[in-house]
């Protein structure tokens, strides 16, 4: 098999999007932290356009932007699928992962911002949040059904950081008595093994998120 | 398979909607067009997309499907006998869909952005980032065509749908501010490219015609200057 290596950062959940795809496959990969601060010429090389983590490079052939490496991986290597084989399950899988994509910034931006611009961003969070609680899960244990899939990897990121970003800003967007089902997947989806395996640890991101956004506030 | 299986609910002047178009006209899929009026969604549009309440959804028997791109790989799988849209190779198929969302993620907002800009250097900023932009999709189209005349190679792929559908708008932008886009010297690949999937059988009735946009758009700007109802 062809070499595999995966350029990632441990603060960021999209590159944890592909560690967990990797591992739930049984990958072999060869990982290289990149500091995000100081990114190498390596990176820029791979990911001219965007520059930016994570990049996976499979036989020397750079792959970038999360969701297209977990498409990749996915087509490349298909024991434990991340979609469904039905094609409209399968695009419903895509509808949610491609939601996860879009909508998971307003958490970020909340993160980012104080005042007017946080209370905005935390509106628009409660809206997503209540959207995948209404119409995502279901009665499903996963977004994938039975078993994790594409959408699960994307939302992984309301398993861990969302609980750190609440703490760092003092707010609780996601409680079990108003968002029930969501409440139930993240213990469900921190119990599986490969994730609970493969997660940054909390405190060590706490503090680096604390540190990060004292930088991002302070600056004009 | 009788029409009435397979609707898109759409609008004309959309360069989304016109990608499930183009998809089904490749795949020889007859459907129903059913059109959704400015300002208004039908009561079709608000049950079969509840969460974005967006245009294009396709309905393929009695199950919606949303997301233009979602959709064009839908269309893909399900007619699976027709020509293929994706490449056949995983990694040619991550290079189209990372292109596709770029178009869709980071340049498509700048095209918007001639439109929304306020002053004459905010525009001519817009103008700027849609041409460099350009530039990029002139090196994916020189990597992934190999020498053939599209994207996909030696016929219309996945990422060719997604990047011809704005061709529309690009020449109703490049009319309505006389200022050249797509250009033979920056953009000699895409030049020769957007004549060719303009000229396509599966493209040509469903691509607006430049001044039927220009006109269109104009309706859009006088809509949301208009003061509100009291």
């Amino acid at each position: 098999m062809e070499e595999v290596k995966l350029f990632g950062a441990w603060p960021s959940p999209f590159s944890y999007r592909v560690i967990w795809a990797l591992k739930l496959k049984g990958i072999p990969y060869e990982y290289v932290e990149e500091d995000l601060s100081n990114k190498s010429a390596l990176l820029l090389q791979y990911n001219p356009v965007h520059k930016k983590i994570p990049v996976l490079v499979h036989g020397g052939k750079p792959i970038a932007e999360s969701l297209v490496i977990l498409q990749y991986i996915d087509e490349t290597w298909p024991q434990n699928p991340l979609l469904p084989k039905d094609a409209f399950e399968r695009s419903k899988a895509r509808f949610w992962a491609k939601f996860a994509e879009d909508k998971g910034s307003t958490i970020w931006a909340i993160f980012r911002t104080g005042g007017e611009e946080q209370e905005k961003a935390m509106k628009e969070s409660l809206e997503m949040l209540k959207t995948i609680e209404e119409h995502a899960l279901g009665g499903k244990k996963f977004f994938g059904g039975d078993t994790t899939g594409l959408a699960d990897l994307t939302f992984g990121g309301i398993a861990l950081w969302l609980g750190v970003i609440e703490d760092i800003v003092g707010v609780k967007l996601v409680e079990p008595h108003t968002f029930p089902r969501l409440c139930a997947w993240i213990e469900n989806f921190k119990e599986i093994p490969v994730i609970k395996q493969n997660l940054p640890d909390r405190e060590k991101l706490f503090v680096y998120l604390k540190h990060r956004r004292e930088i991002l506030l302070a600056s004009p | 398979m009788d029409s009435s299986d397979v609707k898109v609910l759409g609008a004309w002047p959309s360069p989304f909607v016109m990608r499930p178009r183009i998809a089904l006209n490749i795949k020889s899929v007859t459907y129903e067009f059913l059109q959704e009026g400015l300002g208004s969604k039908s009561e079709l549009l608000l049950q079969s997309n509840p969460v974005h309440k967006k245009i294009p959804v396709l309905i393929h028997a009695q199950k919606p499907i949303c997301e233009s791109l979602i959709i064009v790989q839908y269309i893909d799988e399900v007619w699976s006998s027709g020509p293929t849209l994706l490449p056949s190779d995983p990694y040619d198929r991550a290079v189209a869909r990372f292109w596709a969302a770029y178009v869709d993620d980071k340049w498509f907002p700048c095209l918007r952005g001639i439109a929304k800009a306020q002053g004459k250097e905010t525009r001519e900023e817009a103008i700027e980032q849609v041409k460099e932009g350009l530039v990029l999709l002139e090196g994916a189209f020189e990597k992934c065509s190999k020498g053939k005349g599209y994207f996909g190679g030696e016929k219309i792929g996945y990422l060719d749908i997604a990047v011809g559908s704005f061709l529309g708008w690009i020449r109703a932008t490049e009319k309505m501010n006389g200022v050249k886009l797509l250009d033979e010297a920056k953009t000699p690949g895409l030049v020769g490219w957007a004549e060719r999937f303009c000229a396509n059988s599966a493209v040509k009735e469903v691509m607006p015609e430049t001044e039927k946009l220009a006109e269109f758009a104009k309706i859009l700007q006088a809509k949301f200057k208009a003061p509100p109802p009291n």
